[in-house]
């Protein structure tokens, strides 16, 4: 196994999914790393781990380094079990390493392993000299979990934030210039959108706190390290986190029998024509975690469904119950359905888009059975309308 | 006695049981906690708690 430093003394150990394809719900179609790092210095410090059917993989390259029995430290940045999964391992490998976190990681940890390891618990803003090198702590609370913490070392300008700026690929390659920018920047937004997105505030906060330090390389616990592309990609980070969009319009919908989709067609063209770019998304074929990729940078939201049953269908419930839950702001919504009876659909999602503060500049469509000629058209104008009011 | 749920992270701050994190003793309405109490979960302030 070749040894990757990715900094003189400093060590990639991480672990490569390749297979992963559903990670809780979010669909990782590039598979994914869970990055783990190894700084040999008068201490020899782990920092984060991998998921704990990959721990072989990070124990061989751990190996291939130095004996893991003389790790001093080992970092657990985030409890999430992707990153904390081979504790229980490797402090058997390392029975006299300290255990380091956060207030909520401790608690978090000891919820999880149930073991009594030797914790140590650093307050925010903590530093601590494990030779030539500093590590420094810093709390960056719900960037995602109460207790996610990130770890800068300030003699190497190397930041260790975790989760953040992490992105699902897997790959032979570990360094932002070795892979395409567009690939990049893609699974990035789509893992800030499914992960990171309702904490936008946090994030800002987070920036703030790490805006004053120097920084030339990145490495997260997820995916490729930022080494080339730092401004670019805290410039998208910034945008994200102060929910900045596009004038793009997204359509999302389902359909029973072909109506709805038929709504949701000449709603696009009416878009088209006001020179609007629109991306047509259908929830049966496409996975709800790759439509928010589209609408993290899309200003315009349309949301269809038929009536079943008095409701809306199951897969836009849940993608509603998804979408609510990753809290997108400064949106402009419309609603739209058909239906045979009852009708409330349509109705339910308009209100669903006003809860979440959302723009509701025109009241939805709901088109009873199959929509006729002039009622598309109709629903074109609107589209068209919708064009002109996003400018 | 109003309960108030942290619109970050989802914690609830129930009056009777008070924030023993935060030595906060039951029986501390939302509105006579100090004014930089922080949620103990996530830190965020007071004024993004809503009432239950």
């Amino acid at each position: 196994m070749n040894k990757i430093e990715i900094k003189p003394g400093i060590y990639w150990v991480g672990g490569i999914d390749w297979h992963i394809q559903d990670f809780h719900g979010y669909k990782t179609h590039r598979g994914t790393t869970y990055n783990a790092y190894l700084i040999i210095d008068e201490k020899v410090v782990l920092v984060d781990t991998v998921k704990h059917y990959l721990y072989g993989e990070m124990l061989a390259r751990i190996k291939e380094i130095i004996d893991p029995s003389k790790i001093d430290y080992v970092v657990s940045n985030h409890v999430e079990m992707d990153h904390s999964g081979s504790l229980p391992k490797i402090l058997e490998e390392a029975p006299n390493a300290t255990l380091i976190t956060s207030v909520q990681g401790e608690k978090g940890l000891r919820r999880h392993y149930k073991r009594d390891w030797n914790f140590h618990v650093a307050q925010s803003g903590e530093e601590l000299s494990i030779g030539k090198r500093t590590l420094v702590f810093v709390h960056v609370p719900m960037v995602h979990w109460p207790d996610s913490m990130v770890t800068y070392i300030p003699e190497e300008n190397l930041l260790l934030p975790n989760d953040a700026f992490g992105q699902h690929i897997a790959s032979a390659e570990r360094f932002d210039d070795e892979i395409e920018w567009g690939v990049l920047k893609e699974a990035t937004a789509t893992y800030y959108a499914n992960i990171v997105m309702p904490y936008g505030t946090q994030v800002g906060k987070a920036l703030e706190a790490l805006g004053g330090l120097d920084i030339d390389m990145i490495a997260p616990s997820h995916g490729i390290i930022w080494r080339s592309r730092i401004p670019d990609i805290l410039a998208e980070y910034v945008k994200w986190a102060n929910h900045e969009t596009e004038a793009r319009a997204l359509i999302v919908y389902d359909t029973m029998w072909g109506s709805t989709e038929r709504i949701a067609y000449a709603l696009a063209e009416g878009l088209s024509e006001a020179d609007v770019p629109v991306t047509v998304r259908s929830l049966k074929n496409t996975h709800i975690s790759d439509v928010m990729t589209d609408l993290i940078t899309s200003k315009l939201i349309l949301i269809g469904s038929p009536t079943i049953n008095n409701g809306m269908l199951p897969s836009m419930g849940g993608f509603l119950t998804y979408l609510k839950g990753l809290r997108p702001k400064d949106r402009l919504g419309f609603a739209f359905g058909s239906f045979g009876w009852g009708g409330q659909a349509a109705g339910e999602i308009e209100k669903f888009m006003k809860d979440m503060g959302w723009e509701v500049p025109i009241e939805y469509v709901n088109l009873k059975f199959v929509p006729d000629t002039e009622e598309l058209g109709n629903v074109k104008s609107i589209g068209k309308e919708l064009g002109k009011i996003l400018g | 006695m109003d309960k108030y749920r942290c619109t970050v992270c989802g914690y609830l701050y129930d009056p009777k049981k008070g924030d023993p994190d935060n030595d906060i003793e039951p029986g501390i309405e939302f509105s006579d906690l100090p004014d930089d109490w922080t949620c103990p979960l996530c830190g965020a302030s007071k004024d993004q708690f809503e009432m239950e």
